[in-house]
C-alpha cells in the first residue's frame, strides 16, 4: 500500500514538472502569435503615443522572461491575470466556463463509458457474431465522420422535429433537469465520437486474453461463457481499458471545441476560440494550461487504477 | 463380474484446422478407463495426447473439432449431450490439471477464490465449507502453511507449490476422473518428486480415476497402472505398466525406451590452457548477488555441464561469460587472457569466439528471415564472407547439421519442425566459427527421440571442430549423455564439480546426492523406494 502512495507522490511531482514545461511551451507559443494587443484594444485609429502608453501600462515592453515569471507566479496563486478584451479577471471568466465544460464532459462520459464497456464485453463474448459485426460497424461509422457532421445530423434528426434543443443557453436559474435536457445533443454527439475507441479497446483487450491458459482452465472447470469473460478475462484486461477510458475523458474535456461551437455551448472551447480571435493571449494561455492539467491528472488516475487492479504490483512476493 | 467402465471412447476422430483445411489429429482412438484406475498416455509432441485428454472432457480447443466416434462418461454420451450438460460435468465430475500451473491460475484472483469457484458454482458445497475443504486438501498435498497459502496470489507462490495447489483445486468437487496434462514437465527434478508423490497419494486416497499425460517414460512408470503409447494420433500399443516396461511389443515403443540409453564415454581430462576460465565470479542484479565466487574451466573439445534447479544461477553464469552481465567481482579468461567484462567493450573477434544456442528455438529465430539469412548473417558479419563464398559457407553449414541445403536454404523457420529449428540454432552458432558454444537447455523443449538426434549432432561437431561446450541443463539424463565434467550449482554457488563418471558414481555433497537420486528411473517401484529411503523408514509394506 505504501508503494501506491509513493507512486502517486512521484507521479504528482512528475505531473507538476510536466505542467511547468508545458507552461513554458504555451508562453513561448503565444509569444510567436502575430498581432499587437494594444492595437487590438485601441483600434486602427490609435496614435503611436497612445499605443506606446498602452503597451507600457500592459507591461508588454518588459522582457519575455520577466513577463513569463510574472504570469507564472500569478497562476500559482490562482490569478490568471485580466482578460484584455473583456477587462474581467480571467479566473472569473474561466471558472464558469470550466464548470460548463466539465458538466458536458461528465455527461458524455456517463453515457459513453458504460455503453462502450458493455458493448465491448458483449462483442468479445459473442465475437464474430452478427451483434459483434454490427456494433463494430456502427461504432466505426460514428468515429469516421467529423464531429460537426455528426452534430448537424443529430440536429437534423432530433432538433428539427423539436425533440431536443439545438442550442444551449445556461443562465443562473437553469435547473439540473433543464440542463440535462438542453445538453443532450452535444453530449450524444461526443458519446458517438468516443464510443468506438473505448469499445474496440475493451473488446480487443478481452479477446486477447481468451487464448490464455487460465481462460481454458476456467472453461475446463465448467464455467459459463459469461462468467469466463466477466470473472476471468475482464479483471486482467482492466489496465488497457482504464487507460483508453482516461484518454477519452481527457479528450471530452479538451477536444470539445467544435461541438461547443456547433451547439453554442458556453464552455471553455468556445471561450478559447473567442480569445484567439480577439488576441486575448492571457485567456488562451490559461485555458491551454487547464487542458494540459486535465490530461496530466486523468493519466495519473489511469496509472493508479491500473496499478491497483494488478495484484502483481499490489501484492509483492 | 466386472463393473462398467467409467470412460469409454470408441473410434474417436479429432481434426484441427490449418487455414481452410481440416487435418486429422486423432485418428480413430479407443480408450477404456475403469473407476480408480490411472492410465498413462505417452508419446512425442504432436501425438495427440493432450487433444485426447481434453476430449475425455468432451472439450475441443478452438480450431479443433471432434469429427467422429463416441465418448461415453459414466453412461453420458459427451458428444451428443448439450453444452450445458458437459459444463455441469467439467470441474465437478471430470477435472483437469494443466501443464503450467503458473499460466493456468488466473493472476487476478487468490488461489482459494479459484479453488472455491468449482464447488460453489456447481452447487457442491457453500463457500465456507469449500474454504475449509481447501485448507484440508492443501494440507494433504503437503503445501507449506495450508491455512494461509490459499490467500496468496499465484505470483506469490512457487511453481511446484502452484502445481500442487492446482491438483488440490481439481480435487475440490471430488471428481471421478482427473486429466493430468504433463503436470510436472515444467518443474525441477527435486520439486517433481514431491509433486508426483502428492498427486499419487491423493488420487489413491480418493480412488479417483486419472489419465496421466506425459512424454517422460520414467514418470509415467511411477504413476500409471496401464500405459498407452501414441504416435501421430494413433495407438501404438497399450499394456499394463510392468508388462510394457519389461517387454514392449512394438518397435516404436522400444525406440522410446532406447533413447535413455544414449551416452558417450567421457573424454580424457584435457591439458593446457582452458578456452574459458571463470575465476571467482560474483554477480547479480540490483542489490542481490545471484552468483557467489563461481569458478570453473572449459577446455577445447570438452563439455562442461552446469546443472542445478531453476534459480541456481546457471543462466546468470552464461550471461557473465557472454558479457551481458558484468560481474561485480572476479573475471573471465579466454585462452588465458582476461575478457573485458561488458560485451560492449569486447572486440568483434572476442564476441565471435563465444556463441549461444537457446532453449526455445521457436523464439530464438527471427520468424521473418529465411534460413539463408539466419545462418548467413553471422558468417557475413564476423568473417566478412560475401557472394559466392557466403553461399558456399551457408550450404556447408546446412550440410553439417544434416539438413539438405538445396531443400532448406530458402525456408522460413515456421516451415521447420522443433528439432530442425534447433539445428538451425546450432548452425547459426557455428557460422561464427567460435571456440566456445554455450548451450542453454537446448534439448529441454524437445521430444526424447529428437533430443537424441541433437545431442549426437553436437557430439559429432565437437569432435570434428574441437569445440568447447558449456551445457546448461536441469536434465541429468542429458548430462549423462554428453558431459565430460559436471558443475553442480545451488543458490548461485558451485556445490560440487568433478569428472562425470566420478561424480555420478560417488557424489560427495548432500545436494548432489539429492539431485542425482531425484532423477526418475524406469523402475515402477523407484518412487516408492526413494520416498521410503528419504523418510528413513525402510520399504513400505
Amino acid at each position: 500500500m505504501n508503494d501506491i502512495w509513493r507512486m502517486i507522490g512521484q507521479r504528482l511531482l512528475l505531473g507538476v514538472l510536466t505542467l511547468f514545461i508545458i507552461s513554458v511551451v504555451i508562453f513561448g507559443a503565444t509569444e510567436l502569435l502575430p498581432g499587437d494587443l494594444a492595437r487590438e484594444l485601441l483600434g486602427q485609429s490609435a496614435t503611436e503615443e497612445t499605443l506606446a502608453a498602452m503597451r507600457e501600462q500592459l507591461g508588454l515592453n518588459d522582457p519575455a522572461p520577466l513577463r513569463y515569471w510574472n504570469w507564472l507566479t500569478g497562476v500559482l496563486q490562482g490569478d490568471f491575470g485580466m482578460s484584455m478584451a473583456t477587462k474581467k479577471p480571467i479566473s472569473e471568466l474561466v471558472g464558469v466556463r470550466l464548470g460548463n465544460t466539465l458538466f458536458l464532459a461528465f455527461y458524455a462520459a456517463a453515457l459513453a463509458v458504460p455503453v462502450s464497456l458493455l458493448l465491448g464485453v458483449l462483442a468479445a463474448l459473442w465475437r464474430n457474431s452478427i451483434f459483434d459485426r454490427a456494433s463494430n460497424a456502427m461504432a466505426l461509422t460514428a468515429i469516421s465522420f467529423p464531429e460537426f457532421f455528426v452534430a448537424y445530423i443529430l440536429i437534423l434528426w432530433l432538433a428539427q422535429s423539436g425533440l431536443f434543443p439545438s442550442m444551449v443557453r445556461i443562465t443562473g436559474a437553469t435547473s439540473m433537469g433543464e440542463l440535462l435536457y438542453m445538453a443532450f445533443l452535444p453530449a450524444l454527439t461526443l458519446t458517438l465520437v468516443v464510443t468506438a475507441h473505448m469499445m474496440r479497446m475493451t473488446r480487443a483487450a478481452i479477446i486477447n486474453l481468451l487464448a490464455s491458459p487460465y481462460i481454458e482452465m476456467a472453461r475446463l472447470k465448467g464455467m459459463s461463457p459469461v462468467r469466463v469473460v466477466l470473472r476471468h478475462a475482464v479483471p486482467n484486461a482492466l489496465a488497457p481499458i482504464v487507460n483508453v477510458v482516461a484518454l477519452n475523458l481527457a479528450y471530452l474535456i479538451t477536444g470539445v471545441v467544435v461541438v461547443e461551437v456547433v451547439f453554442v455551448y458556453p464552455g471553455l472551447g468556445q471561450l478559447m476560440i473567442d480569445a484567439v480571435s480577439n488576441r486575448d493571449i492571457a485567456v488562451v494561455q490559461a485555458i491551454a494550461l487547464i487542458f494540459a492539467a486535465a490530461y496530466v491528472l486523468l493519466n495519473l488516475i489511469a496509472d493508479v487504477l491500473s496499478t491497483i487492479t494488478n495484484p502483481r504490483l499490489m501484492h509483492r512476493r | 463380474m466386472e463393473e462398467p467402465a467409467l470412460l469409454t471412447i470408441r473410434g474417436l476422430r479429432i481434426e484441427g484446422r490449418s487455414g481452410d483445411e481440416w487435418h486429422p489429429i486423432v485418428k480413430g482412438m479407443d480408450l477404456t478407463l475403469r473407476r480408480g484406475e490411472v492410465l498413462g498416455l505417452i508419446g512425442e509432441s504432436g501425438a495427440g495426447k493432450s487433444t485426447l485428454g481434453l476430449a475425455a472432457m468432451g472439450f475441443a480447443r478452438d480450431g479443433c473439432r471432434i469429427s467422429g466416434g463416441t465418448i461415453d462418461f459414466d453412461g453420458i454420451d459427451l458428444r451428443s449431450a448439450p453444452e450445458s450438460r458437459r459444463r455441469g460435468l467439467r470441474g465437478k465430475r471430470i477435472a483437469y490439471v494443466a501443464q503450467s500451473a503458473a499460466a493456468s491460475f488466473n493472476p487476478a484472483h487468490k488461489l482459494i477464490d479459484q479453488y472455491c469457484e468449482s464447488p460453489v458454482v456447481h452447487g457442491v458445497m457453500p463457500r465456507d465449507r469449500a474454504e475449509a475443504d481447501a485448507v484440508e486438501l492443501y494440507r494433504r498435498m503437503r503445501l507449506p502453511n495450508p491455512e494461509e497459502i490459499g490467500f496468496r496470489y499465484p505470483h506469490q507462490v512457487s511453481g511446484g507449490q502452484l502445481q500442487r495447489a492446482m491438483t488440490a483445486m481439481a480435487m475440490a468437487c471430488r471428481p471421478d476422473l482427473i486429466i493430468f496434462d504433463e503436470p510436472t514437465t515444467a518443474l525441477d527434478v527435486t520439486t517433481q518428486i514431491e509433486v508426483l508423490a502428492a498427486i499419487r497419494d491423493i488420487v489413491r486416497q480418493f480412488g479417483t480415476a486419472a489419465i496421466y499425460i506425459t512424454h517422460d517414460l520414467a514418470v509415467v512408470a511411477q504413476m500409471a497402472d496401464r500405459i498407452k503409447v501414441l504416435l501421430r494420433g494413433e495407438e501404438v500399443e497399450e499394456a499394463e505398466t510392468r508388462g510394457m516396461l519389461a517387454a514392449p511389443r512394438e518397435e516404436y515403443t522400444r525406440s522410446l525406451w532406447a533413447v535413455r540409453s544414449f551416452a558417450r564415454a567421457e573424454r580424457p581430462p584435457a591439458t593446457g590452457t582452458p578456452v574459458v576460465s571463470v575465476r571467482d565470479v560474483t554477480a547479480g542484479y540490483g542489490a542481490v548477488d545471484v552468483l557467489t565466487d563461481v569458478s570453473f574451466d572449459i577446455h577445447a573439445g570438452r563439455t562442461v555441464a552446469v546443472v542445478g534447479e531453476s534459480g541456481s544461477g546457471k543462466s546468470t553464469t552464461a550471461r557473465v561469460i557472454t558479457g551481458l552481465l558484468p560481474p561485480r567481482k572476479g573475471e573471465v579468461l579466454f585462452n588465458g587472457k582476461p575478457l573485458p567484462s561488458g560485451f560492449k567493450a569486447r572486440s568483434r573477434d572476442e564476441l565471435r569466439q563465444c556463441q549461444m544456442i537457446y532453449q526455445m528455438a521457436d523464439t530464438a529465430l527471427n520468424p521473418k528471415l529465411r534460413l539463408r539469412e539466419l545462418i548467413g548473417r553471422p558468417a557475413e558479419m564476423y568473417l566478412g564472407l560475401k557472394g559466392k563464398a557466403l553461399e558456399t559457407r551457408i550450404r556447408d553449414l546446412l550440410a553439417l547439421i544434416e539438413l539438405e541445403p538445396g531443400k532448406f536454404i530458402d525456408r522460413l523457420p515456421g516451415e521447420l519442425s522443433g528439432g530442425q529449428k534447433q539445428r538451425i540454432g546450432i548452425a547459426r552458432a557455428l557460422a561464427a566459427e567460435p571456440q566456445l558454444i554455450i548451450c542453454d537447455e537446448v534439448t529441454s523443449a524437445l521430444d526424447q527421440i529428437v533430443q537424441e538426434g541433437i545431442l549426437k549432432l553436437l557430439d559429432r561437431l565437437q569432435v570434428e571442430l574441437s569445440l568447447a561446450y558449456m551445457f546448461i541443463t536441469h536434465d541429468l539424463a542429458t548430462v549423462k549423455a554428453i558431459a565430460d565434467e559436471v558443475v553442480v550449482m545451488q543458490h548461485g554457488v558451485v556445490v560440487e564439480r568433478g569428472r562425470k563418471a566420478a561424480l555420478f558414481a560417488d557424489p560427495k555433497e548432500d545436494y548432489t546426492k539429492l539431485l542425482l537420486s531425484s532423477v526418475p528411473e524406469m523402475d515402477p517401484d523407484w518412487l516408492n523406494r526413494l520416498l521410503a529411503e528419504r523418510s528413513g523408514s525402510g520399504p513400505q509394506a
